[in-house]
């Protein structure tokens, strides 16, 4: 199935969805307005990629700030996840945060606890 | 024109960063967020102190943005324009603080009210339930929000939440809100 790529703006993260070369990745910062809209063709994506996804799907999240509608249809997308997960297909998540940024690594614990997926915490290497 | 030092004044002495008087577009939120997020950087701030104002700022903004009640353009205590909102940023000794004013319906004061009651008596631990409890629950309101803001900019001022509801008429108030962020940053 064809790639989702997304460029990042100064509101909405880079989204790539990459089962070929097997890179899913959300990074940079995700606080648009109308946070559905950017997050719908997202989730139709995945909806189809669930019908047939890969043995093992590996997905960061590197983001440096989130709005809380984001919070949501992050939530959402992680549910996906966790679904393709419960199927049988192994999904691992990696949630990235900055060393000195608890609310970025306390938003991973809070999504460890809601959800039935290998959620990995990593502290993110300075660049 | 001799007002204009006295406002230069005014603001220098409330250490304010940045005041808006008017419409609340889109387009404007972003151009404030970056405007004060390039400030932010240009003065050496600590980065987790800015990350904080910066998050806190979107919710409010955000906010505001979702929420307001405009007057009806023909409303006599409106005579100016319709869909306006007060944002204001400022930075004192130990604290950012952060204040929004928009206009709402009388109606709906109660309601906003006990909830900024509720979420200034939750200790930190129930506001993290509470944002948990509402982040996996009822889906979004009509307006395409998740109802996490202010529990969100609770938990990241870690103060409470200010607030003043003015009457206007019979029909509306203007309601005030004050998020601090401090500028001390915890270990």
């Amino acid at each position: 199935m064809e790639a989702l790529r997304i460029e990042s703006t100064h509101k909405t993260p880079r989204v790539i969805l990459d089962p070929e070369n097997g890179i899913f990745e959300f990074s940079g910062r995700s606080i648009p307005e109308d946070s559905v809209g950017f997050y719908t063709p997202i989730f139709e994506w995945l909806d189809q990629y669930a019908q047939k996804p890969l043995p093992l799907t590996h997905v960061r999240f590197d983001l440096e700030y989130f709005n809380t509608s984001s919070s949501k249809n992050i939530l959402e997308v992680l549910k996906r996840l966790e679904a393709i997960h419960a199927a049988g297909h192994e999904v691992r998540v990696t949630w990235y945060y900055d060393e000195d940024d608890e609310d970025m690594e306390e938003t991973g614990q809070d999504y460890q606890a809601l959800l039935n997926l290998p959620i990995e915490l990593a502290v993110k290497v300075q660049s | 024109m001799s007002m204009t030092y006295s406002y230069y004044k005014n603001m220098q002495l409330n250490n304010i960063i940045f005041v808006y008087q008017g419409e609340v577009t889109a387009d404007l939120v972003s151009s404030i967020l970056q405007m004060v997020e390039n400030k932010l950087e240009g003065e050496g701030e600590d980065r987790k102190v800015k990350k904080r104002v910066f998050n806190v700022m979107v919710e409010c903004l955000q906010n505001v943005y979702h929420h307001l009640d405009a007057l009806p353009p023909t409303d006599p205590s409106n005579p100016v324009r319709d869909k306006t909102a007060l944002l204001m940023i400022g930075r004192e000794e130990k604290d950012y603080y952060i204040i929004t004013g928009n206009h709402v319906l009388n109606d709906r004061i109660p309601e906003l009210k006990s909830r900024l009651d509720r979420i200034n008596r939750a200790t930190k631990e129930e506001l993290k339930q509470l944002y948990q409890e509402i982040l996996t629950g009822t889906g979004f309101t009509e307006k395409g929000t998740a109802g996490l803001g202010m529990i969100d900019i609770a938990r990241k001022s870690g103060q409470r939440l200010g607030y003043d509801f003015h009457p206007v008429n019979e029909k509306y108030s203007f309601f005030s809100l004050e998020a601090r962020v401090s500028r001390i940053p915890e270990k």
